[in-house]
């Protein structure tokens, strides 16, 4: 009997042991579950409109001022942003302050503040045209994007934006923006703003 | 006492499905149910009317038809608005009861008015790619399969902020709720795929028209957020993202991704889409436009209600923050002058509403109702006045708080019973 119990846990501890190989196995392939598909470049490459600040990600095409004028008000944006880009429903894409005025004072104008041109770009492509989203063809994306930088004065009229170009347009507001601090578990909102704003006090 | 008439006419008309929550109608703070009076016997010899159960009320349960407590539109805009689009709609945080927001009631925000999207499960997937060893695709099913975790969490809107013009609480303060959530752990299904050494920032995007994306910092991914698709039970709603939506707790609203389709992993801040209204020229309200701070309200009594006179009331509110969990609730009954140590009712989650409440005698006289509290980490809600002191500005109304607002809000008590905000 005893033999028997013996090689019955035997056999339990050889299959646990046999179990926790292959769970090592996956392991050292990196996956624990091995749950999930691996998508194709391809397939990532269709859902990434991720636009980062590198425009790594931007696809091949090129746009012009005078294209994206035409396309302005072909494609509805003067409907909602105004003919010329101020005053309509929709928020404005120029400013109504001159350009010697601080950045920060002439309105939260996308294609204006954006601390990238790519962040304008990534805007319109994945948000415009309201209801009709998605719809724009890249070049579509890149002449609106250049018309709406040369509206605001950051560009030439004479320019071409694409994926080499567009990365490289010097925005008005340079590296005058807050990043985000390093966030941590359990790390407060803003280092020492409660102490200083609401301090411990003695309850009563 | 005044819950068991209820509970039996409840029984007995077996509409049981619709769960604990049967208080919190839009009702008169003397006494939140109306049968609360009767004594016992004479609802028996009488017995309430019934309820008519179709096959419908059988197969998903209905609150009763008594309990009138809904969402309102936030800010001023309407939902749905002429085109049928759905912007900002906040919670009856004054008739909640314990900390669970129903479903039904939770509030819901969209970026700039959206359609409701109609996802399909069996098609949804959730891409994850970016420096990562083996980019992932998962399917609704794929999800199901792996460790899953259960977590009661707030979400805040930081449309969240009270003003002097708001005649209630679900004005100032109904742009927040809280849920069960069930999903799996980013962190789970980031080893799966295997985080590169130079990521620092995700980018997490939703599957709607707009196709919404915001950057967070990959610290965040790998300690406690979670991609979710049930709430309160049940499969998460399409208000809030069906079939799946990201949860980062303690993070403002907009951060909590609806029908999250897509998580990229980067190295640098992105500045896509919603990361754009983010953007601030001092470090410091960036900071504090960012976690949610530690908060709370009383909502019994609150603006709006009514007291029936001098007597014993418990007070009640709700209590949270993003930094972790509540350690510490004070109500003052005399305009912020003595604190007093509130009961916390039940377990103080992480990054969760929690209840409390303070038995109070209330002497008749005109005053001033107030709550603050204190998270894990030791931050303690501020007073407007403090904030405005912290920043040099004067206190006055047209103070606006920097950041996302988390000031104490004052409840004034005038000696007829009547209950108004203390900022108007």
């Amino acid at each position: 009997m005893a033999s028997l119990r013996t090689l019955a846990i035997a056999l339990l501890l050889g299959a646990s042991v046999l179990a926790q190989s292959r769970l090592r196995e996956d392991a050292s392939s990196g996956q624990a579950y091995g749950i999930g598909r691996t998508p194709t470049a391809e397939e990532i490459k269709a859902w990434d409109i991720s636009i980062g600040p590198t425009g790594e990600e931007l696809p091949p095409g090129k746009g012009t001022v005078r294209e994206g004028a035409q396309l302005y008000r072909s494609k509805g944006c003067a409907g909602c942003h105004g003919a010329n880009a101020v005053d309509g429903k929709a928020p404005n894409l120029k400013s109504k302050a001159p350009a010697n005025v601080d950045v920060w004072a002439r309105g939260r104008i996308l294609p204006l503040r954006a601390p990238h041109a790519t962040t304008v770009w990534d805007y319109i492509n994945r948000g415009m045209p309201l209801n009709r989203e998605g719809t724009l063809t890249p070049d579509e994306v890149y002449s609106l994007t250049a018309y709406l930088l040369f509206i605001n004065d950051v560009i030439k009229e004479d320019e071409v934006l694409d994926a080499t170009t567009l990365p490289k347009v010097k925005m008005p507001i340079g590296n005058d923006y807050a990043s985000l601090p390093d966030w941590k578990p359990k790390t407060p909102r803003l280092k020492g703003y409660s102490a200083e704003v609401a301090p411990k006090q003695k309850q009563q | 006492m005044a819950k068991r008439p209820a509970r039996r006419e409840f029984l007995k008309s077996g509409a049981a499905l619709a769960g604990g929550l049967t208080l919190g109608a839009a009702a008169p703070a003397s006494g939140q149910t109306p049968a609360g009076q009767a004594p016992a016997s004479d609802q028996d010899h009488h017995g309430p009317s019934m309820i008519h159960e179709g096959k419908d009320l059988i197969a998903y349960g209905e609150r009763s038809p008594r309990v009138t407590s809904v969402r309102i539109a936030h800010g001023g805009r309407p939902s749905p608005d002429n085109w049928g689009l759905t912007f900002h709609v906040a919670a009856p945080i004054q008739d909640s009861v314990g900390i669970i927001t129903p479903s039904s009631l939770h509030y819901m925000g969209t970026t700039r008015g959206a359609f409701l999207p109609d996802v399909d499960p069996k098609e949804h997937r959730l891409m994850i790619h970016g420096l990562v060893d083996r980019p992932l695709t998962f399917t609704m099913d794929d999800l199901k399969r792996l460790p899953s975790v259960s977590r009661i969490h707030f979400i805040e809107c930081a449309g969240n902020r009270s003003s002097r013009r708001a005649k209630n609480a679900q004005e100032t303060h109904g742009m927040t709720s809280c849920a069960e959530w069930t999903g799996v752990l980013l962190s789970t299904l980031l080893k799966e795929c295997g985080l590169k050494g130079s990521a620092t920032w995700f980018v997490a995007e939703g599957s709607e028209e707009v196709k919404g994306a915001s950057s967070m910092p990959i610290a965040k991914a790998m300690d406690d957020a979670f991609v979710a698709y049930g709430m309160n039970g049940e499969a998460v709603r399409p208000q809030n993202g069906f079939p799946l939506r990201l949860m980062v707790p303690g993070f403002e609203g907009i951060f909590h991704t609806k029908w999250l389709r897509r998580i990229k992993v980067v190295d640098r801040y992105y500045m896509n889409y919603n990361d754009f209204g983010h953007l601030d020229r001092d470090a410091k309200t960036a900071a504090l436009s960012y976690q949610i701070g530690p908060k709370s309200v009383i909502t019994f009594p609150s603006a709006g209600q009514q007291l029936p006179g001098k007597g014993f009331y418990e007070i009640s509110g709700l209590a949270w923050s993003g930094g972790g969990a509540i350690k510490l609730i004070e109500v003052s009954t005399d305009g912020g002058k003595r604190w007093n140590k509130a009961e916390i009712k039940g377990t103080a989650h992480r990054m969760a509403h929690t209840r409390f409440g303070f038995q109070w005698n209330w002497d008749g006289q005109a005053t001033e109702l107030q709550s603050r509290c204190t998270d894990e980490i030791g931050q303690i809600q501020p007073s407007r006045e403090q904030i405005a002191k912290y920043w040099n500005q004067p206190y006055d109304q047209t103070f606006s708080v920097p950041g996302l607002d988390n000031s104490i809000q004052p409840w004034r008590i005038a000696s007829d019973g009547s209950v108004t905000n203390g900022f108007a």
